[in-house]
């Protein structure tokens, strides 16, 4: 994305609202649902296990245990269904991608902290 | 308003629908072009108005004849000069109009002339759509174009077989893409989907025929 017109254009679309994570947080995201006419927010919380691609068309893959079922959600970033991203709980981690905590399951699935 | 507008290609990113979907899109710095000259019946047999796209050119990458042409619609550093052909319902435009962006709004239909990014010498598969041969279990038949026609009757290839050759650095047109915003201030067209050349080409933006 070298072109300033195309970094400007990306740059105005983009949430600006976001707050800063990093994989292995916690977060817990708010989507818009449509029922019928009406609108409500439905959060889904779990690990943030990937960030991937810039720019419009960025994702997040955050993964969660749902009835002892692992379940993996991949949101696109700016897209107008998130309303917001709240950060739970932080975690520190040595790779950006943390697909082996899919071969993991409980105490051996916990991540430390980050100060 | 001008039946066209011309423009350089700036790159692809995608946008958020009002609903939700996400749209592909190009961006086209379009404009600001000048009308550099005006073609009439009397004098030059039909109508049109050939435009020229005002940007930032060194003075010596100009050739002289296009300059001294240009310089006769008081217009300076235009390189990329383009004819389009002046309908019954697109008004009167002289040497010297601007032609700018804001003739385009959203959901307008416009399409799209460039040449598209050159691919040398190509085979059969990239070129023709061929479906090649298997890669392994032993296959001996890869990318070879296969048979190319019986043998003695007629005993010559038939003339149009799609065959492997130079691809690419063509006139393409893209037909009816829709708009999807207009930044007038940075002389800005968002149009939906793909078009023809490399990142910095030219193209040729006309209002959609049908």
């Amino acid at each position: 994305m070298n072109n300033p017109l195309l970094t400007r254009f990306v740059n105005k679309r983009q949430k600006k609202d976001l707050p800063e994570f990093r994989p292995g947080d916690t977060i817990r995201v708010h989507v818009k649902i449509r029922e019928g006419d009406k609108e409500r927010l439905q959060a889904y919380e779990g690990t943030v296990i990937a960030r991937k691609n810039t720019g419009m068309g960025e994702t997040i893959t955050v993964r969660k245990i749902s009835f002892g079922q692992g379940v993996e959600r991949i949101f696109p970033l700016h897209a107008p269904v998130i309303d917001h991203i709240d950060v739970v709980r932080t975690g520190r981690v040595r790779r950006s991608k943390l697909y082996y905590l899919r071969g993991l399951r409980g105490k051996a699935a916990r991540l430390r902290e980050r100060e | 308003m001008s039946p066209g507008i011309l423009g350089k290609k700036i790159g692809m990113t995608q946008v958020f629908r009002p609903d939700g979907k996400v749209v592909p899109v190009t961006l086209l710095k379009a404009g600001p072009c000048v009308v550099v000259q005006r073609k009439t019946p009397p004098q030059d047999g039909y109508e049109a108005v050939q435009l020229g796209l005002l940007e930032f050119v060194k003075p010596r990458r100009i050739t002289r004849p296009v300059a001294g042409h240009v310089k006769k619609a008081g217009v300076e550093g235009a390189k990329f000069l383009r004819e389009l052909p002046l309908g019954p319902g697109d008004g009167d435009l002289k040497a010297g109009d601007r032609v700018l962006v804001e003739q385009f709004k959203p959901s307008d239909k416009v399409d799209v002339i460039g040449v598209s990014k050159g691919r040398g010498f190509a085979g059969l598969i990239k070129r023709h759509h061929y479906r090649g041969g298997e890669a392994s279990h032993g296959s001996m038949f890869h990318r070879a174009p296969g048979s190319i026609g019986a043998s003695s009757y007629p005993s010559r290839v038939f003339p149009g077989l799609r065959m492997a050759g130079h691809m690419g650095v063509a006139r393409v047109t893209v037909r009816n893409l829709e708009v999807i915003d207009v930044d007038v201030e940075e002389n800005v067209l968002v149009v939906k989907g793909a078009v023809p050349g490399p990142n910095g080409a030219y193209v040729v933006v006309r209002r959609a025929r049908r």
